[in-house]
C-alpha cells in the first residue's frame, strides 16, 4: 500500500546528507571534545562548525548558540534560566494560552515556586494581540515568551510587535521557534528576541539535537550543572554525531528553503480547498499567517481519533490536534483557546506537509478524505446534530 | 554566603583586596551563574583580547573565584588589582602585565 506522510509537524525523516554527515561521528570519530588530544580536538572542531552553520540559520553568532537535547529542554532552559536569573528584579512571566506543554508547564512549575504568571488569551485565529501583552506587562515583569508559530494550528505570531514592546520596557523576551524554524525564515535580528529555541528534526536533522539561542550578555542560570560544556551553561558530553548532523541540516535548509516553501505551499493549499468542500468543516488557525505546510481542521460529529485510524488504514499519516487530544481524548487547550466548543475540539485533525510530499500524494489525498468523512458520518451517534451537546455549531461562527 | 563568611574559611586571605569602589576597565565578562573552572577559563581567554597594561574586570558570583583568581594571577604573572563586592556579585579586576602563551 502507498504510505503518505503528512505529520512532518511531528517529525521529518532524516536527510541521506546529513546522516552521511554524522555517521563517521557514531564510528572511528569518536573522540570527547573535551580531550586535548587529536581526536577530541577534531569532535571539538566538529562541533564549533555545526555551532557556526546552526547559528547563521537564524542569523545569530556562534557563541550565541547552545546545543540541547530537545526543543522541550530549550524551552525549559529558558524560563527557568531566566526566571531565576532575573527573580531579584521581579517575579511576573508572560505566556500565551497556546503555548506548547514545555513552555506551559514549565510556567505553572515556576508559579508553584513562587512566580507569577499571566496567560494571554488568542483570538479565533490564533493570534496574541500585541496590545494584549502591554497591558499585562507589570512592574515586576521579567520575561515574555511567546510561540513563535503554533504546530496545532500553524498560526505565525506577531513576534517583532511583540519583541519591540518587551524591549521598550527592558524586559527579557523568548520565543519557541520549534515549529517554524526550518519551515519559515526566522531570523533573530529582525525578530529581535532576546532568546529563541529550535531542534535540527523539524528540519531534517536528526531528533535529540536542539539548539537554544541566547542574546550575547544575557545572564542565564544553568539548568544542567556540570562541566565546561557550552562554556559552562550545559554540561554533559555532547551529543556529537547529533549537533553535527543538526550543523548540515542548518546547512541545507538555509540553501532549500525557499525552494521547500515554493513547493509545500501550492500543494497544502490545494488541500485546503479541497478538504473545505466537504460539509461541516472548519480550516483552524489563521488563514493566511499560517505555516506553509500546515492545514489543520475540526470536522464536525466526527473524532479526530476516528479519523486518523481510517486515514492510516488508507496510508495516509496525519495527527489529531496536540497529544493531549489524542492520547487522553481531552479537548486541546489550543482549540478551546481559539473559541472552538469542546466537543467540537475532539473532531481536530492536522495535516502537515513536507518536501517529500508530491502532487500525487495530494491528489490521492483529496480523493481519500472526503470518502472517510462520508463513511464516518454514516455511522456517528452525532450525524444529525449536537443534540444535548453544550454550545452550537462550529459552522455558525466562520 | 557573604564575602566575610567565605573569607573565614580560606586558607590565605593575605592576598584578598577589597575595593571602596569599582575600578575603570578596559574589558569586562560576565559570567554571573557560571562556576568553577569557567572563571578561570575565561580569564585565560579574555586576558588574550587585551593589551599588556589594560584592566579586564571579571564579573562573577562564584566564591571560588575568591581564592582562585588571586591565585591564578599570582601563578601567571598578571597583576591581582583588588575585588568590588557588588550587591549581588563579585566583580574582579585584573591588569594584564604580559603577554600570555
Amino acid at each position: 500500500m502507498k504510505t503518505i506522510y503528512l505529520d512532518h509537524v511531528a517529525t521529518n525523516p532524516l536527510n541521506p546528507e546529513v546522516l552521511e554527515a554524522m555517521l563517521p561521528y557514531f564510528r572511528e570519530r569518536y573522540g570527547n571534545p573535551l580531550s586535548l588530544y587529536e581526536p577530541g580536538m577534531k569532535a571539538r572542531e566538529a562541533i564549533e562548525n555545526a555551532r557556526e552553520s546552526t547559528a547563521s540559520l537564524i542569523n545569530a553568532k556562534s557563541k550565541e548558540i547552545i546545543f540541547t537535547a530537545s526543543g522541550a529542554e530549550a524551552n525549559n532552559f529558558a524560563l527557568k534560566g531566566i526566571a531565576y536569573a532575573n527573580q531579584s528584579k521581579g517575579k511576573h512571566i508572560i505566556i500565551s494560552k497556546i503555548e506548547h506543554h514545555s513552555v506551559l508547564n514549565t510556567a505553572r512549575f515556576l508559579e508553584k515556586s513562587g512566580f507569577a504568571v499571566t496567560y494571554l488569551p488568542v483570538d479565533n485565529n490564533g493570534m496574541v494581540k500585541p496590545s494584549d501583552v502591554e497591558k499585562a506587562i507589570t512592574k515586576e515583569t521579567i520575561l515574555i515568551s511567546i510561540i513563535h508559530a503554533s504546530p496545532e494550528i500553524g498560526t505565525i505570531e506577531p513576534i517583532e510587535e511583540i519583541s519591540k514592546i518587551a524591549k521598550q520596557k527592558g524586559i527579557i523576551m523568548h520565543t519557541d521557534a520549534v515549529a517554524s524554524a526550518g519551515n519559515i525564515p526566522v531570523n533573530v535580528q529582525s525578530l529581535g528576541v532576546d532568546l529563541l529555541s529550535f531542534a535540527a528534526h523539524q528540519f531534517y536533522g536528526p531528533k535529540g539535537a536542539a539548539a537554544i539561542y541566547i542574546k550575547e550578555g544575557t545572564r542565564i542560570v544553568p539548568l544542567i550543572y556540570g562541566g565546561i560544556q557550552e562554556g559552562g551553561r550545559r554540561a554533559g558530553t555532547e551529543n556529537v554525531p547529533a549537533i553535527v548532523g543538526m550543523g548540515k541540516a542548518a546547512e541545507l535548509t538555509r540553501i532549500n528553503l525557499q525552494k521547500r516553501i515554493d513547493h509545500i505551499k501550492p500543494l497544502r493549499d490545494r488541500l485546503i480547498s479541497n478538504a473545505l468542500k466537504v460539509d461541516k468543516i472548519l480550516l483552524t488557525g489563521h488563514p493566511e499567517q499560517r505555516l506553509p505546510g500546515h492545514a489543520s481542521f475540526v470536522v464536525e460529529y466526527i473524532e479526530g481519533e476516528a479519523m486518523l485510524l481510517l486515514l492510516a488504514a488508507k496510508g495516509i499519516y496525519c495527527a489529531s490536534g496536540s497529544a493531549c487530544s489524542s492520547k487522553a481524548l481531552k479537548a486541546s487547550p489550543v482549540l478551546i483557546s481559539i473559541g472552538i466548543p469542546a466537543h467540537l475540539a475532539q473532531g481536530s485533525v492536522v495535516f502537515t506537509l513536507g518536501e517529500d510530499t508530491t502532487e500525487e500524494d495530494i491528489n490521492y489525498f483529496n480523493e481519500t478524505f472526503p470518502q472517510i468523512i462520508s463513511r464516518l458520518r454514516e455511522i456517528s451517534p452525532y450525524a444529525k446534530g449536537w443534540e444535548g451537546m453544550e454550545g452550537s455549531s462550529c459552522t455558525a461562527k466562520k | 554566603m557573604s564575602a566575610a563568611e567565605v573569607i573565614t574559611n580560606l586558607q590565605d586571605v593575605s592576598r584578598l583586596k577589597f575595593l571602596d569602589k569599582p575600578i575603570d576597565a578596559d574589558a569586562t565578562t560576565d559570567i554571573i551563574y557560571m562556576m568553577c573552572p569557567m572563571h578561570l577559563l575565561t580569564i585565560e581567554d579574555k586576558i588574550k583580547e587585551i593589551n599588556t597594561g589594560e584592566i579586564l574586570s571579571i564579573l562573577t558570583d562564584y566564591d571560588g573565584a575568591l581564592e582562585d583568581i588571586p591565585g591564578w594571577c599570582d601563578k601567571t604573572g598578571n597583576e591581582f588589582m583588588g575585588i568590588y563586592e557588588d550587591t549581588d556579585h563579585y566583580k574582579f579586576f585584573i591588569r594584564k602585565v604580559k603577554e600570555s602563551k
